[in-house]
């Protein structure tokens, strides 16, 4: 590892002008940061570590709404009775991704940034790579193994996968992010803070040079408390995922009211499955209804020569997810 | 699909200017200085030596590390206490695991400047100073948890913060909470056994 300049801001106005200086990042649990440096795949001149910033800290599991402060820890909120009552899935996102050593440092603010495992762009002995070397090509869809590509939302320069599981949760349930830079703050619906490959892979999200996450903020809405995050991978435990899906739904009767879905482990950015939402409002829940929408979120993919499995698998886990979250809708466990 | 044997480096890099412009070496004096520090001026250079101070199993430790150095590597090549191990060095493996501030981390992923003020617990913190074993480290010894023994520092401090947890309920439960720690010889089934073991007030 390379070494380089070491902030420890007092306050957030001088962390977002320390983080404003070309070439620098911020540091919270470290936990892809480190890894990636050590890497040689992330080379900042500086880290500005804001992890003295108590003000960021902490988390609230209000009626109305969830507030959840940027260095607040997966472990922590992961293992919260309240939050596992009001949004089970919300949950389940956090301990069901990494290993607890991992969980205990990782940040929820840094978990959104998490950034891909795809071994071309991991591995700098591999020459191309369009997200770590603009314009190098891409080893992944030239002749590499692809089982843990992107099967939506990719480009012909990236199919880099998006590998997180609270972010899926998030975005299924509109979750808002909320920044501070040097323009000021701001609010960003969860589904536009990252973005798509393109032609830019290497431009992963909205964020601004100096723009630091402050808080995560979601409304409570009917379709919490029957939720489930069903993560299907090649090991029980510890391993990223094939397929996942972050599902939510509201009853009335037997009719569903809301639905949520969120794809992970399959697309480029965390994926809200909108078209599968509509396959289920406003008709009566069975598991045919829910094999139905499984079927539609994958209707657009685009399987690589080593992931068409994924298409079969996300149908099931899909509908296995919905499946639980209406039992839990229900009432039912 | 290109593969290079040696990893492409960009050329001169901002960094290494820094490194040998003076620049940096001048900037490092503003070490503490957190009121003065612009964008312009690194509160820690990359060439200067600063000091972090913390508590590492219950003594009080001043030393010097570079921004770099990772807390494995500050608590073996700098204090001398091997009893961390290094495994993968990337987060995937637990050998590495230490409690800091209660709550078990990667002391690979970690970097030791971020450390100032914390309180670190190693496997040599853990016997009590006439020799006696932790319940745990007994119970590791009893259950046969361990075969070549390089993982088990680890397993054992990630097993301690798995109980303080409140993560040991089942055979499962342990499973899942203790997958952050790989087991090359696969003393899996014994060192659930020996977490059991503690939890159920049989060791200690």
């Amino acid at each position: 590892m390379d070494n380089f300049a070491y902030f420890r801001p007092g306050s957030l106005s001088e962390a977002i002008d320390q983080a404003s200086a070309e070439g620098r990042d911020v540091l919270a649990g470290g936990t892809t940061m480190v890894d990636l440096m050590r890497l040689d795949v992330q080379r900042p001149d500086g880290l500005v570590d804001i992890t003295g910033l108590s003000e960021l800290e902490g988390y609230e599991i209000g009626t109305d709404r969830l507030r959840f402060g940027a260095l607040a820890r997966m472990a922590e909120v992961g293992d919260d009775d309240a939050l596992k009552a009001a949004c089970p899935a919300l949950t389940e996102s956090l301990w069901k991704a990494a290993s607890p050593q991992l969980r205990h440092a990782a940040r929820l603010g840094g978990n959104v940034l998490q950034r891909t495992r795809c071994p071309y762009f991991r591995d700098t002995a591999y020459v191309q790579c369009n997200k770590r070397d603009p314009g190098s090509g891409c080893a992944a869809l030239d002749g590499g193994v692809t089982s843990l590509h992107a099967i939506l939302g990719g480009s012909e320069a990236c199919v880099a996968m998006y590998p997180g599981d609270w972010a899926q949760a998030l975005i299924a349930f509109d979750a808002e992010v909320k920044t501070m830079g040097p323009g000021g703050s701001r609010t960003i619906p969860i589904a536009d803070l990252h973005l798509m490959p393109g032609d830019t892979p290497e431009i992963e999200t909205i964020l601004e040079r100096g723009e630091i996450i402050t808080a995560i903020e979601l409304p409570v809405i009917g379709a919490m408390r029957g939720s489930h995050y069903l993560k299907a991978r090649d090991r029980e435990s510890y391993a990223f995922a094939n397929v996942s899906a972050a599902v939510g739904l509201e009853m009335e009767g037997d009719s569903v009211k809301d639905a949520r879905i969120g794809l992970g482990g399959v697309a480029s950015v965390p994926w809200r499955a909108s078209a599968a939402e509509e396959v289920l409002r406003g008709q009566t829940f069975s598991e045919d209804l829910a094999r139905e929408a499984g079927r539609v979120a994958f209707a657009e993919a685009e399987p690589l020569e080593h992931s068409a499995y994924k298409i079969p698998l996300g149908a099931d886990v899909v509908a296995g997810a919905l499946m639980t979250a209406h039992a839990r809708a229900k009432g039912e466990n | 699909m290109v593969k290079s044997s040696t990893p492409p480096r960009p050329g001169l890099s901002r960094r290494s200017f820094l490194g040998s412009s003076g620049l940096a070496a001048a900037s490092a004096g503003m070490a503490g200085q957190a009121g003065a520090q612009t964008q312009d001026a690194p509160a820690i250079a990359p060439e200067a030596q600063p000091k972090v101070s913390f508590t590492l199993t219950g003594k009080k430790r001043t030393i010097t590390v570079e921004p770099r150095t990772s807390l494995v590597e500050a608590l073996r090549d700098t204090i001398g206490m091997t009893g961390t191990k290094i495994g993968c060095n990337h987060g995937q493996c637990g050998a590495c695991t230490v409690l800091m501030d209660g709550r078990r981390i990667n002391s690979c992923l970690t970097l030791a400047i971020t450390v100032e003020g914390a309180e670190i617990t190693t496997v040599e913190g853990l016997a009590d100073p006439e020799g006696n074993l932790h319940p745990m480290q007994a119970a590791f010894a009893e259950k046969d948890a361990f075969q070549c023994g390089y993982c088990t520092p680890g397993q054992i401090l990630s097993a301690i913060g798995c109980i303080e947890e409140g993560h040991a309920g089942s055979a499962a439960e342990i499973r899942e909470y203790m997958s952050g720690n790989l087991c090359r010889c696969g003393a899996y089934p014994n060192i659930v056994a020996a977490i059991e073991a503690v939890r159920d007030g049989q060791e200690g």
